[in-house]
């Protein structure tokens, strides 16, 4: 297993955002968690990262306990994010900004090769290579943040809420890549969205949260068919 | 004319010490939010490591020149880039997660701590400090006064202020730097380490600190433990009217204090050589409180 989390507990202050989470990630997949706002899905994934510490529990990457690390060990160990609100560094350039997320390695022309990976990927980039990052779009911005994570060459890419505030047109294309990383990287991904339809039909496996439990979980299809979730999540009657 | 242009050299040189130092100030709230007040004092303790040294390397190179001279900045250079890392390390790093005010004060005891620890250690009473590069007339005419003081002060100064440029706009480390003080979440989500970033800021800081110390005194022979005080207090002047957080800034804003203060002295009186300083700090605090290259930034609440 790549990722496991073991009754997983984080607080802020007297909030309990996350009551006792269990989840794993086996190697390869796209695995979601949806669920509505406040249901713990961010919480869960900066705990992961290491920018949120858990109050409680344990999370163990390729077998390793990593719940008590800083953040750059965990970046260290093979783990990026892509966080919530993109958290582009307004002041570098695009270039920086992807150079950073690069920061950990030393394989100069390796770090080329994925700069020219990632511009395949989103060609806008390549046009906004020199602007400060905080002078990019919305849109931009998200694909940056992707493109810096995937710069540090993740086994595991974590991506928080890569939907919002994107034009309907971009989260189309931006899924597509999630799903392109997935497969010809074979990099493993754990998704957290509100856009619950979006990725379902992306995910191998899902996790539905709710009020910072999990409250069903299973393979993304059967997640899509189930009668409730369609009703609570997907928005739709049957 | 003549005058004013002598006025004018004697400002630059003054304005290029100040700007060192203030990019100290500068780097360090650019990082951490805070005006690190003991700043002034590792400029003082950089000019008793040159008095200390100057004789021991004289000997050792053999007499004093350009090698001696040198050799003496970058060994004080070196040893304030040490204090200023344990400073860091000691005092401010166990408060990271307090109030600012509490890191705020707890500077202003290190500065004490330096001023009365120098006077205990170097005792109170002021030392001639060595000539490090014989002085050279230059131009010395009934109407200019050139020496070669100014010239290695200015040129000095320029140097490393291109350094510290290509450091920070040009390195992994100096792009770290910039991340960290844009967003500490979003750098250690890079891999970045913040502690060793905060850590090589008070590094760079205090070395140039102990870099204008050696140029000060060899304009200003004469060193105590109490002379960091207002050169420590105009440089941060400076690097609040440059714009606090803001390196080229902080350059503008030394020059500017310096040559205001060779101005005052030479037209007015030299009575308001200190006050003028203030009085500019308080217009700008005023009139543009973010400074002039400073971008306003909202306060957050």
């Amino acid at each position: 297993m790549m990722l496991e989390i073991d009754n997983l507990q984080v607080s802020y202050g007297a909030v309990r955002a996350v009551k006792g989470i269990s989840l794993t990630v086996e190697q390869g997949q796209i695995v979601t968690l949806i669920g509505a706002n406040g249901a713990g899905k961010s919480s869960t994934l900066r705990a992961v990262s290491g920018i949120t510490k858990a109050s409680g529990g344990h999370i163990r990457f390729e077998g390793r306990d990593i719940t008590s690390l800083p953040a750059h060990g965990i970046v260290a160990l093979g783990i990026s994010q892509a966080p919530e609100g993109r958290m582009i560094f307004a002041n570098l350039t695009a270039r920086e900004n992807l150079a950073m997320g690069a920061y950990l390695r030393r394989d100069a022309p390796e770090i080329e090769k994925d700069m020219e990976y990632v511009f395949a990927m989103f060609p806008k980039l390549k046009e906004r290579i020199d602007q400060p990052g905080g002078k990019l779009s919305g849109g931009e911005q998200q694909m940056l943040a992707i493109a810096r994570a995937l710069l540090a060459r993740p086994r595991l890419l974590l991506l928080d809420e890569p939907s919002l505030g994107i034009a309907p047109i971009l989260v189309r294309t931006i899924f597509e890549k999630i799903v392109e990383v997935n497969c010809q990287l074979g990099t493993t991904i754990l998704l957290v969205e509100q856009n619950a339809r979006m990725a379902l039909s992306i995910a191998h496996y899902a996790y539905v949260l709710e009020t910072g439990q999990v409250r069903l979980h299973g393979p993304a299809a059967g997640i899509a068919c189930d009668e409730d979730i369609r009703r609570a999540y997907l928005g739709e009657h049957c | 004319m003549s005058e004013l242009l002598q006025q004018i050299i004697n400002g630059v040189s003054m304005g290029s010490i100040y700007a060192l130092i203030a990019l100290g100030y500068t780097m360090v709230y650019g990082i951490l939010r805070f005006i690190n007040f003991a700043h002034g004092d590792v400029f003082m303790v950089g000019a008793f490591v040159g008095f200390f040294v100057a004789p021991v390397v004289a000997t050792l190179v053999g007499g004093s020149g350009l090698a001696t001279a040198v050799l003496v900045m970058v060994i004080s250079m070196a040893a304030c880039a040490l204090l200023g890392v344990t400073i860091e390390k000691l005092a401010y790093r166990p408060l990271r997660s307090r109030p600012k005010l509490t890191v705020l004060i707890t500077a202003i005891g290190v500065s004490l701590f330096l001023e009365y620890g120098g006077q205990l250690v170097f005792g109170p009473d002021p030392k001639p400090f060595p000539a490090l590069i014989p002085s050279i007339m230059i131009v010395n005419s009934r109407y200019l006064v050139l020496s070669s003081n100014s010239v290695v002060v200015i040129g000095t100064a320029l140097v490393l202020m291109i350094v510290l440029r290509y450091i920070v706009f040009h390195t992994r480390m100096g792009t770290a730097m910039r991340a960290v003080s844009f967003d500490h979440r979003a750098a250690s989500l890079m891999g970045i380490n913040i502690d060793s970033v905060i850590s090589f800021t008070f590094a760079l800081g205090s070395g140039l600190a102990a870099a204008a110390a050696i140029l000060y005194g060899s304009v200003y022979p004469s060193i105590n433990p109490l002379m960091g005080l207002f050169p420590g207090l105009k440089a941060f002047i400076a690097a609040v009217l440059g714009g606090i957080g803001n390196l080229t800034g902080a350059v503008v804003g030394g020059l500017i204090i310096g040559l205001l203060e060779t101005l005052v002295t030479g037209y007015i009186s030299p009575v308001y050589r200190d006050a003028i300083s203030f009085a500019v700090l308080i217009l700008i605090l005023l009139f543009r409180p973010s400074g002039i290259l400073g971008r306003h930034e909202a306060e957050k609440v």
